[in-house]
């Protein structure tokens, strides 16, 4: 059981090392997934406004970071 | 035909992420062959490397039946978290805001860890040592795994990846026993940097195809992605170390 639980927390820690990082970046995705095709702007857009989103929440986070450490 | 926009960045990311790793996992079994013995650690290593081929083996075919935009969304956001993850910490390390890892200190402390241990140790069969060369090479190995199935499968480059990543895990076994230590020079903050901006791009690009949505410039936009990420990735950098308060936590780290 023990080694289940290791294994399953090494699976998680590649993924994930602040939770917020990784919740925002599940939660943006998540949003633009759905918004972005309803929202009356050029398709040509939706690519580079997921990408500017996933930026700004890396950005936001390490400066976050910096100040808290 | 091969999408030299894709297989390049592919097997370059692949290579990065196995070097640090192999780096990594190097120092550990190193202090295990230094302190316990060669044996113990060549099987704890070997018994890893072949878990680890076995997974790539197995899983990198089996994601090939997955419809392609199923996998593009779902690998492209564990991708993400991945390479964010590296790139988060990368930037933290550059910045002076988390200390950089420092081979030599791992393999020192491990070494005196490990020699108190072997004091009481009568067994010709070191299942300690074994189990300790297996755990590092695994843990270490289990990173690369991701990268190489990851990026292969959903970049149909499973095997220049897969080449690309065993390449550098021998050319760093072949110097690392060469020299005998740990490789403390290597630069593991820019490694982790650099495969931070791939595999995020390579997430991002692919997430956004599964998803639907096009990119200016069609395949080529990875490589404008990989430009703003290093960019952005560099400005972040250099706005963290100036709004820390604290100054950097040790001289020679790179972005």
């Amino acid at each position: 059981m023990n080694l289940i639980v290791t294994v399953f927390k090494q699976l998680i820690g590649l993924f994930v090392e602040d939770g917020t990082l990784a919740i925002l970046l599940i939660v943006w995705v998540g949003i633009a997934a759905l918004a972005l095709p309803r929202v009356p702007i050029d398709s040509s857009w939706d690519a580079v406004i997921l990408f500017a989103g996933c930026v700004a929440i890396l950005v936001e986070n390490v400066v976050r970071a910096g100040r808290r450490e | 035909m091969a999408n030299w926009t894709h297989v390049g960045p592919a097997v370059i990311a692949a290579f990065l992420a196995s070097l640090l790793d192999s780096v990594e996992a190097l120092t550990t079994v190193l202090a295990v062959g230094t302190v316990r013995g060669w044996r113990p650690a060549f099987i704890g290593t070997g018994a890893a490397m072949l878990v680890l081929a076995l997974l790539v083996a197995i899983l990198g075919p089996a994601l090939g039946l997955v419809p392609i935009s199923v996998l593009q969304v779902t690998i492209g956001m564990l991708l993400l978290l991945f390479g964010m993850r590296w790139l988060r910490e990368a930037i933290l390390r550059s910045a002076g805001v988390i200390a950089a890892q420092d081979e030599a200190a791992v393999f020192a402390k491990a070494t005196t860890l490990l020699g108190r241990e072997k004091q009481g140790v009568v067994a010709t069969w070191d299942t300690a040592a074994i189990a300790t060369t297996f755990e590092a090479v695994m843990l270490e190995g289990l990173e690369v795994v991701f990268v190489v199935i990851a990026i292969g499968s959903v970049g149909n480059t499973l095997i220049p990846a897969t080449i690309g990543a065993a390449v550098a895990c021998v050319l760093v076994m072949i110097v690392g026993f060469a020299l005998y230590r740990p490789l403390a020079r290597v630069p593991a903050n820019l490694l982790k940097f650099t495969v931070g901006v791939l595999v995020s791009a390579f997430a991002i690009f692919w997430l956004c195809e599964g998803l639907g949505f096009s990119w200016p410039g069609k395949d080529a936009a990875i490589l404008g992605i990989i430009a703003i990420l290093i960019a952005v990735a560099v400005g972040a950098t250099r706005l963290v170390r100036s709004s820390a308060s604290r100054p950097p936590a040790r001289e020679g780290s790179q972005t």
